[in-house]
């Protein structure tokens, strides 16, 4: 390791480590930040969910947007796998169903990055508690 | 996805690195060794269910893993994305599985400074330090700050010493800042030795480098060059993590000469301690150091003055350092707006004892001890009723059901009759007998005591003395007086802290529990149960059937009896083990 001559080193070690923290400070707040759920029980599996996923953890990288791509269970809309929560910060989450590659590269670009809604959405058939 | 394996001490002696290996393996196996990280972290807090495993950026909590969950958690949760069910935190009062942290009452009410990296980066990693803005408090104080600016903003944040006393921190700064001499030193006070208490354990096993940087910005401030971390042998781990980072750091130029391209040095090593209590107490702690007995000398001089090899030298407790760095990059603004009145910031404890959270937590100061021990601490085990709570370790007193909406800071504990010390919360229940607990605190200090005055070593032998001789039965009303007079004579002649606050328990004990010392003096009684010698066992006459069962059992042949006519227990044989009312299939022993 080189000496750290003046805060701009440090500056530099801290960016650098920074990425490789990323994942976990962003899981640790949660709420500022785009929150992509995909349903991965059986059905979800089933039918593809897991290179859905894969493809979002991976776009939305390289497309340089902040979200927390999570697994989670089945959200009950077994009809409609590969299905897909996405949460914007501050809003009310929507389901999207159906979900393929090309599915998943319109909710990235039309309602992630602009918020404009796409076709597929599923209407909420219960409340949340929390 | 990241894996988080808690390698606290708890958890390590739960196998927690047998699961890191397991996870790593597994991991491998399947191919996704490069795509999934396993960290080992420092502890989470949560040791009553440890070993912890964490997942990110999920926060899904597994609780008790076992070496060979390891497959199972690669095979369902990282490769099929469903949480396993079994090893999730079950919630004691719903009994439904939590599914992550956020949603577990024992995270919900806390705020983590002092534990701000404690169970979130690897201890043993200094880039992962320094990516959660690490070491950037030191390089603000000597880019921009004057060590008087220092010195102010510490006073401005109200933070005061965690070490038990509560003496503010910047005024201790600024008096060692005055001090002229050509030597300073700054002394981390890591001799943690409470029965029950691990918070400054699982601050320097869990994040080493907050404590390094706040040293050398102790060192900016009273300008002190060297560093001495004072750590008690027994803490093997905290002594490892410690040596990786001090290196680390050096290697990096964080500490040793002209760190940032300044002209201030400053470099840190450690002294270790065998471990005795009294060596906590800073001039004890200082002669410990010197290679002379651990003995405390009267103050002043204070170690300000005269400290470490006669030179100025400041001395503070791990977590007053490890809250150091926030202040400064956050501001004094910021921690001030936390707490109470007059007790600014966070306090870390240490739950143990009769609760269903055993653990670390750390909460707002002014938080209730209805909200930790209920809400954060999940309750009394086995649903008992709540008696007292410990606070301050062997130094401190019992607080009691009256007690539990006050506000907990450094005053109002002391106006309660107990202190704040370190932050060791030891929780009693019903079966709990407050003498025998006034008498373990002593048998404690009686152990501990240096020996060097004669309040300490004799009173304290003699109080323990009239403890035992009223938990056998033996005490008199006016053992009662000579414990409370004793007492205030220890506390007003013993010369360190150690014996000017041992007598606490007893004074506290006399306080919220008179009924059940009177209990235990005139009907010879223990309201909880606990004082075997008072336990009398003795058999219905009408219940027993002769079978013989407990006489068989009884290891001392105190029971007598014809088969199938009634038994009889010797009173002056018994041992009082309860062989016999195990034994009994009737319920014809009774307990008295």
């Amino acid at each position: 390791m080189e000496k750290l001559k003046s805060l701009a080193d440090l500056k530099r070690i801290r960016e650098e480590a920074k990425v490789k923290l990323e994942l976990r400070v962003k899981g640790d707040n949660p709420e500022g930040l785009v929150q992509v759920k995909v349903a991965m029980a059986t059905c979800g599996i089933a039918s593809g969910a897991k290179p859905i996923m894969d493809f979002f953890v991976e776009e939305l990288d390289k497309r340089g947007i902040g979200a927390v791509v999570t697994q989670t269970g089945c959200m009950g809309y077994c009809y409609a796998e590969p299905t897909v929560e996405v949460q914007l910060p501050g809003q009310e989450p929507v389901v999207f169903g159906f979900v393929d590659r090309k599915k998943a590269d319109e909710i990235i670009e039309k309602y992630i990055k602009t918020g404009e809604l796409v076709e597929g959405i599923i209407p909420v058939n219960y409340e949340k508690i929390d | 996805m990241h894996l988080l394996v808690c390698g606290g001490t708890g958890c390590r002696a739960s196998e927690s690195s047998l699961i890191l290996e397991s996870l790593k393996r597994e991991l491998e196996e399947k191919g996704l060794g490069n795509e999934v990280q396993v960290i080992m972290t420092g502890c989470f807090g949560f040791c009553e269910k440890g070993p912890v495993v964490k997942v990110m950026p999920d926060n899904t909590f597994y609780v008790q893993v076992k070496p060979e969950d390891a497959a199972v958690i690669v095979a369902e949760h990282v490769i099929k994305g469903r949480p396993v069910q079994r090893l999730l935190y079950v919630d004691p009062k719903s009994k439904e599985h939590v599914p992550d942290s956020k949603h577990m009452g024992f995270y919900r009410k806390q705020i983590r400074i002092a534990l701000r990296n404690c169970g979130f980066i690897n201890p043993e990693n200094i880039d992962e330090y320094i990516a959660r803005e690490g070491y950037s408090a030191l390089g603000k104080c000597i880019s921009e700050f004057t060590a008087a600016d220092v010195i102010d903003i510490i006073k401005k944040s109200g933070l005061r010493g965690r070490g038990g006393a509560g003496f503010p921190t910047g005024l201790k700064w600024e008096i060692a800042s005055k001090n002229k001499a050509d030597q300073k030193y700054v002394v981390c006070n890591a001799d943690e030795g409470d029965p029950g208490a691990f918070m400054d354990r699982s601050v320097l096993e869990g994040d080493p480098h907050s404590i390094l940087e706040a040293m050398a910005i102790c060192g900016y401030a009273i300008s002190a060059s060297k560093g001495l971390i004072y750590i008690r042998a027994e803490y093997p781990l905290a002594i490892q993590r410690l040596k990786i980072a001090i290196a680390q750091a050096r290697e990096y130029g964080l500490l040793g000469k002209n760190i940032f391209g300044s002209d201030f040095s400053f470099d840190i090593d450690l002294r270790y301690g065998a471990g005795a209590f009294v060596c906590g107490e800073e001039t004890a702690l200082i002669h410990s150091m010197e290679g002379m007995r651990g003995e405390p000398t009267n103050k002043p001089p204070f170690p300000a003055e005269s400290g470490f090899l006669g030179k100025p030298s400041n001395v503070n407790n791990v977590e007053t350092f490890a809250s150091v760095p926030v202040i400064i990059t956050k501001g004094w603004e910021w921690f001030s707006a936390i707490g109470t009145e007059k007790s600014k910031g966070t306090k870390v404890f240490a739950l143990a004892g009769k609760i269903n959270n055993v653990g670390l937590i750390e909460v707002p100061m002014g938080t209730t001890l209805r909200e930790i021990i209920f809400e954060i601490g999940g309750g009394i085990k086995n649903g008992k009723k709540f008696k007292a709570v410990q606070t301050g370790g062997p130094s401190g007193g019992c607080l009691t059901e009256k007690h539990l909406d006050t506000p907990i800071d450094f005053d109002n504990l002391v106006a309660a009759g107990s202190m704040m010390g370190s932050g060791g919360m030891i929780v009693m229940d019903e079966d709990d007998c407050m003498v025998s607990i006034a008498k373990f605190f002593l048998e404690f200090t009686v152990e501990e005591s240096c020996g060097k005055c004669a309040p300490c070593r004799i009173g304290n032998k003699r109080l323990h003395e009239l403890l035992t001789s009223i938990t056998k039965g033996n005490g008199t009303m006016a053992d009662l007086d000579r414990l409370k007079n004793m007492s205030n004579v220890i506390k007003d002649t013993a010369l360190c802290g150690l014996g000017q606050t041992s007598p606490n328990p007893v004074l506290s004990t006399l306080n919220n529990f008179m009924d059940e010392y009177v209990a235990h003096v005139t009907e010879k009684r223990c309201p909880a149960g606990s004082c075997r010698e008072l336990m009398k066992y003795s058999i219905i006459v009408d219940k027993c059937v002769g079978c013989t069962a407990c006489a068989r059992g009884c290891p001392v042949n105190a029971i007598s009896g014809e088969r199938k006519g009634p038994h009889f227990i010797d009173q002056e044989k018994c041992i009082k083990c309860g062989a016999c009312f195990e034994k009994c299939k009737f319920g014809a022993v009774l307990i008295n």
